[in-house]
């Protein structure tokens, strides 16, 4: 049973601390991705589990095992690098057996398994190839086929999807993804793109300075960021400082005066903001009628997207909030131009309240 | 940018250019090749006619052949001491990160950039004084002959091997690890192959300036010690024929087939 856990993994370059305090149960069969912004420690992180980098404290165990202080040759773990690894002096084929010739895996045995892993990653043709006779993504399903050849415990991906373009991305990343799921591995997936992130985990881990900022479902880390680190780093740019009702629990009182009705909010400790989504923000000419929460301000900044309209607007208070009029269609209502008074709006369920650290 | 994007007086001034630069190259090769098979006494213009006496006599000159066999032993003991000693020299260059590593390169260089008169003569200096201390005799000796080729090797082979070790991806080598291999069968079987072509290159070129060394061997050849190329010099001090002409022919085929057959294996463009 190929669980992995992380008792408290620590490491530290001197003065410099990489990872701290990481604890982390990943079930059997589960997919993490590792996500934030560079120098956070998810990269750090991943090496220590495939053991190119040497934990400082803490303990890594997989599948029961003890692996903290074993090399990465005896620790069975396919690693997928961002920049591919291929071997450039040897076949396609020679690459992926060569993680079954280091098993001693007999020669017939070697073929029959590196044909399947190949077949599986829809590169059976490219056999005897050089791998740099092949395009990017041929070249990162080669390195794919090569670390699930060996049957790993656990699969580490860094990166995989950061060279390539955009189109051959998503494309990839579904590959990743329906293969994990048909193989049942227990994967871990470092990425900076909380999109890559989203649509391939089953729990997302939210990284910011070696330690965990959040982990969850990615719809609950997506919907409920629970610090203004996790709302900014998922793209929410409007946060509002205030306090919580403390009767209700569905009223927040901003520092500039006005009470913001909420959908009902579990209390964070300390200082807080309102996050709210720029898409979740109507704005009006008019007064709304609704029975929303509504501030007025004037727009300062138009950014026009043709499916999608972006308002900077500075609040009467002296905020500024962003918020998102999507796509209008043909004939639709017309752009509002700068200077223009408006009224943002949005129902109480839109705003989270999220921790300032 | 390529020459033929541009207009066509540019295009042929390049030509033009380089074809005298190969050709400045090339034309002595092709004379010296071409006379060594003229029948004149005396090496003079014109040709009274063709033979390959001079081979035949080159050959039965024990100068020359001896010169030969001794110039090929020196040369290749140290090219097998310069890939020895500018293996880990590489590795630490292209890898470390430790106070001293940009001098250390540039002493390591430095071979090349001191005239090899002038070193020859440091060397022989250097010698005799090891030699009054120790009794130990290296000046005319072969020990002298590997040290100073060794000296001329090693720069070739270091900048080569640098230059080819700081292309590999270092992920190649913690991917062959996680797929199972341990350190040294990551070096034999990932780091070295990939390496290949700048350890072949640096031995090569090694192995041929040690060859045609003059300069450093002039101080320290002896008696029944000669090396070919002052065997060479010797023999033009009293003798002017066409033999020169065969043992220089002789010379560019070795070290040209040396070439070709590198090619063969790696493509030496790789390696610089």
């Amino acid at each position: 049973m190929p669980e992995v856990i992380l008792e408290k993994v620590a490491k530290h370059y001197g003065q410099v601390v990489a990872v701290e305090d990481m604890t982390m149960n990943i079930a059997d069969g589960e997919f993490i991705a590792l996500l934030g912004p560079s120098g956070c420690g998810k990269t750090t992180t991943l090496r220590m589990l495939g053991g190119f980098v040497n934990a400082t404290r803490g303990r890594i165990i997989v599948g029961g095992k003890d692996v903290t202080d074993l090399p990465p040759n005896r620790r069975n773990m396919g690693f997928v690098f961002q920049n591919y690894a291929l071997f450039p002096h040897m076949t396609v084929a020679q690459n992926v057996a060569f993680g079954l010739k280091m098993r001693s895996v007999g020669k017939a045995e070697t073929a029959d398994r590196v044909r399947k892993a190949l077949d599986r990653v829809r590169l059976s043709q490219y056999a005897d190839r050089l791998p740099q006779q092949m395009s990017g993504g041929q070249q990162q399903r080669v390195a794919l086929a090569r670390a699930l050849v060996i049957e790993p415990d656990v699969l580490l991906l860094d990166e995989p999807l950061s060279n390539l373009d955009a189109a051959l991305r998503q494309e990839m990343k579904i590959e990743i993804r329906q293969l994990q799921q048909s193989l049942g591995l227990t994967t871990i997936f470092v990425t900076h793109d909380q999109d890559e992130a989203m649509s391939t985990s089953d729990r997302m881990v939210l990284m910011s300075n070696g330690k965990i900022e959040q982990v969850g479902p990615p719809d609950e880390v997506y919907n409920f960021p629970r610090s203004a680190f996790a709302a900014g780093f998922l793209g929410i740019p409007n946060l509002l400082p205030g306090a919580l009702g403390n009767t209700d629990h569905a009223s927040y009182h901003l520092d500039s005066g006005q009470v913001i009705r909420l959908a009902g909010q579990d209390p964070v400790p300390g200082a807080s903001f309102l996050a709210l989504r720029p898409d979740a923000i109507s704005i009006s000419s008019q007064a709304p009628s609704k029975n929303d929460n509504m501030l007025a301000g004037r727009v300062e900044i138009m950014t026009y997207h043709g499916a999608a309209v972006d308002y900077q607007v500075r609040l009467d208070t002296g905020a500024m909030l962003t918020a998102r009029a999507v796509a209008p269609g043909l004939g639709g209502a017309p752009v509002l131009h700068q200077g223009t008074p408006v009224w943002l709006h949005w129902p109480p369920s839109a705003g989270v309240i999220v921790s300032k650290h | 940018m390529h020459a033929n994007d541009r207009g066509d007086p540019v295009r042929l001034a390049y030509t033009t250019i380089s074809m005298t630069v190969i050709g400045f190259i090339v034309l002595p090769l092709v004379f010296i090749i071409w006379m060594s098979f003229f029948s004149n006494k005396i090496l003079s213009f014109p040709p009274e006619g063709y033979t390959l006496e001079w081979y035949a006599r080159a050959w039965d000159l024990a100068d020359f052949r001896d010169g030969f066999f001794l110039s090929m032993r020196m040369s290749l003991i140290s090219t097998a001491i310069s890939l020895v000693l500018g293996l880990p020299a590489s590795f630490a260059l292209a890898r470390g990160r430790f106070p001293g590593r940009d001098a250390i390169n540039t002493i390591l260089m430095s071979p090349l950039m001191v005239p090899g008169i002038v070193s020859g003569g440091a060397l022989f200096v250097f010698f005799l004084e090891i030699e009054f201390l120790t009794d130990v005799i290296i000046a005319g000796s072969s020990l002298g002959l590997i040290i100073a080729y060794s000296l001329i090797g090693l720069p070739w082979m270091v900048r080569l091997v640098t230059t080819s070790l700081i292309g590999v991806n270092p992920s190649i080598e913690e991917a062959a690890r996680s797929l199972g291999a341990g350190p040294l069968t990551v070096f034999f079987r990932i780091t070295l192959p990939v390496i290949k072509p700048g350890l072949i290159a640096g031995s090569l070129f090694a192995f041929v300036n040690a060859f045609i060394d003059l300069e450093k061997s002039l101080f320290l050849v002896g008696p029944d010690h000669t090396t070919l190329q002052i065997a060479l010099l010797n023999y033009l001090e009293w003798t002017f024929d066409s033999t020169i002409g065969a043992v220089a022919t002789v010379q560019i085929a070795l070290v040209a087939a040396l070439l070709i057959i590198t090619d063969h294996y790696v493509k030496l463009s790789r390696a610089f």
